[in-house]
């Protein structure tokens, strides 16, 4: 059975008794593994490269030093990806527009503010106090008070803001 | 006043156990060889016969014989159970066959009756899953490819033991073929009665018996498995049975809990145990048994090597791991001695205590020996064979050309 993340194989095996022992191959060719126990304990195990079926290391953790061993092996894997994340939506903007009481567009639906076609950001969801309407379409009437969840750039959102204000 | 000297005895003996625990450690040696050598020095014809607290150590080994069962069904779920029987029942057979046979013919060749013979079957059949399974964690094994297969060989071995020990109460209690087929057929019902339970409410018997409340949990379990035992023992199966059939029901948070409030109880009463063995067995007819005793060392430190080595080649594990899996479950002990107790209480062969003993210390002692030679024996055998497969080779490349 495997268990992928990515393009890893890992394998699930169980030990009756024991618990459940996960490894996979490294891209070094290496083969490494985790026994699981069923009290919390666990093995971090290093195969031979020389035989396949031994491993030549065993490195047996509380529950608590696994846990921070693994914070330490996953922590930069999660910076990375938030760095990642950061650099795909930075020309991306979110902000929350209000509708002004007795604005012109109180009464309006949504397709009348053109907003995509002239500021090209657009309304992904509105904000009617109890209640959030996510992905509204064109044909949504629009009150006073009402807060629009807008996503676009920095200019647009600034342009959308200016024709509500109207 | 005798209460003054049960208390002193007791406490002899149990404080000389922790002594003898101590020294096993160690040498990093199971202390059950140690524990037998105690019960026989302190009994019928040892060096120092205990006296007044015969009857307390009696009903404490009883309890003990409880809690390793009981401790030996939680140690499993009955899922487990299902998928080791249907992925390993090939070497599992040729397990019992392979071991039970020295037993078996020893038996026939000494003329014992039929009761010591099935004893004597069950006493070389089983591998110590308890030495088994510290030896894998001291050795560093658990990752390895074969231990899987040798921890699945143990799985059905304690399965066949649940089959087994009913079938020995019936024929060491004399029935005939009828009775005793009736309490075979209770047994083997009750067996499969419990897995179904297990499998299909098990969450049921769990919220039972759950209590977050370590004190209550650890009397509900106990005293669920006295009373059940108790009850298998009037149904004419083995009080062993109905224990190991509670463990098997208990599952989830409860069994977890359960064994860790347990385990120490069990190692109490179990040393307990042994001492019993050793008491109610006299050591001045061992020297007589020891050479059949050695015979059959001899012989199931190979059909176990075997077993293993081909469990493990069934599984694709490669030559070494073969060798490693053959030699890990040579250690006999603890329900070895369950086995011959069981007869052995009933009197059934003079013999049958003495040799189980001898034969129980030799294994206890030799087993984890050979499982620490398994890496370099791995090694060389490992080499060899790898050698042969590549001249093979070159040879049938030869020939092709």
């Amino acid at each position: 059975m495997s268990i992928s993340g990515e393009d890893i194989e890992v394998e699930e095996t169980k030990l009756p008794g024991i618990g459940l022992r996960h490894d996979f191959m490294t891209r070094r060719g290496r083969r490494v593994g985790v026994v699981s126990h069923r009290n919390g304990r666990r093995d971090l195990v290093l195969y031979d490269p020389d035989d396949p079926d031994a491993c030549i290391s065993t490195l047996v953790l509380s529950s608590d030093e696994a846990d921070t061993l693994a914070e330490f092996l996953g922590a930069r894997r999660i910076t990375e990806r938030l760095a990642n994340l950061n650099e795909q939506v930075s020309s991306l903007h979110t902000d929350r527009l209000r509708v002004a009481n007795g604005s012109r567009y109180d009464g309006l639906r949504l397709g009348d503010t053109h907003a995509r076609t002239r500021t090209g950001s657009s309304i992904v969801a509105v904000v009617r106090k109890p209640e959030a309407f996510p992905s509204p379409d064109p044909d949504f009437v629009l009150h006073g008070g009402d807060v629009l969840i807008v996503v676009g750039t920095a200019e647009g959102i600034a342009g959308l803001a200016e024709i509500l204000a109207e | 006043m005798h209460d003054g000297i049960i208390l002193v005895e007791l406490g002899a003996v149990i404080f000389g156990l922790a002594v003898l625990g101590r020294v096993a450690g160690r040498f990093g040696l199971s202390p059950i060889p140690l524990y037998l050598l105690a019960g026989l020095a302190f009994g019928k014809g040892g060096i120092a016969p205990l006296s007044t607290s015969e009857s307390f150590v009696e009903v404490g080994a009883q309890i003990g014989v409880i809690l390793l069962l009981l401790l030996l069904g939680l140690e499993y779920t009955a899922s487990e159970l299902v998928t080791n029987l249907r992925q390993q029942a090939p070497a599992g057979v040729m397990d019992i066959v392979l071991n039970a046979a020295p037993g078996v013919a020893i038996g026939l060749i000494l003329g014992w009756s039929v009761p010591a013979v099935v004893a004597m079957g069950g006493v070389t059949y089983a591998t110590s899953s308890g030495i088994t399974a510290k030896l894998l964690t001291d050795l560093g094994r658990l990752g390895n490819r074969e231990t899987p297969i040798v921890l699945s060989l143990l799985v059905l071995e304690d399965l066949t033991m649940a089959a087994y020990l009913p079938i020995l109460a019936a024929v060491v209690a004399g029935a005939g073929l009828v009775s005793g087929a009736i309490s075979l057929g209770i047994a083997l019902l009750a067996v499969g009665a419990a897995l179904v339970i297990a499998l299909r409410f098990g969450r049921v018997i769990n919220k039972l018996v759950f209590s977050g409340d370590n004190e209550v949990l650890l009397l509900g379990v106990f005293g669920l498995a006295l009373l059940v035992a108790g009850f298998a023992t009037e149904l004419q199966i083995s009080d062993a049975v109905g224990a190991f059939l509670v463990g098997i029901a208990l599952s989830g948070k409860v069994a977890e809990n359960a064994r860790a409030l347990l385990t120490p109880l069990r190692d109490l009463f179990a040393a307990v145990f042994f001492v019993f063995f050793g008491l109610s067995t006299d050591p001045t007819k061992i020297p007589a048994v020891l050479p059949a005793a050695i015979a059959l060392a001899v012989v199931t430190v190979l059909t176990k090597v075997v077993v293993g080595w081909w469990a493990a080649r069934r599984a694709g594990v490669g030559p070494r791991g073969r060798v490693r899996a053959g030699t890990i479950i040579v250690s006999r002990g603890e329900f070895n001695i369950v086995v011959a107790g069981l007869a052995g209480g009933a009197a059934v062969e003079p013999g049958l205590a003495p040799l189980a003993a001898a034969y129980v210390m030799l294994m206890a002692v030799i087993g984890p020996l050979i499982a620490r030679l398994g890496d370099p024996l791995a090694k060389a055998a490992g080499r060899m064979v790898e050698r042969r497969e590549a001249r093979t080779k070159a040879e049938a490349a030869v020939e092709t050309n």
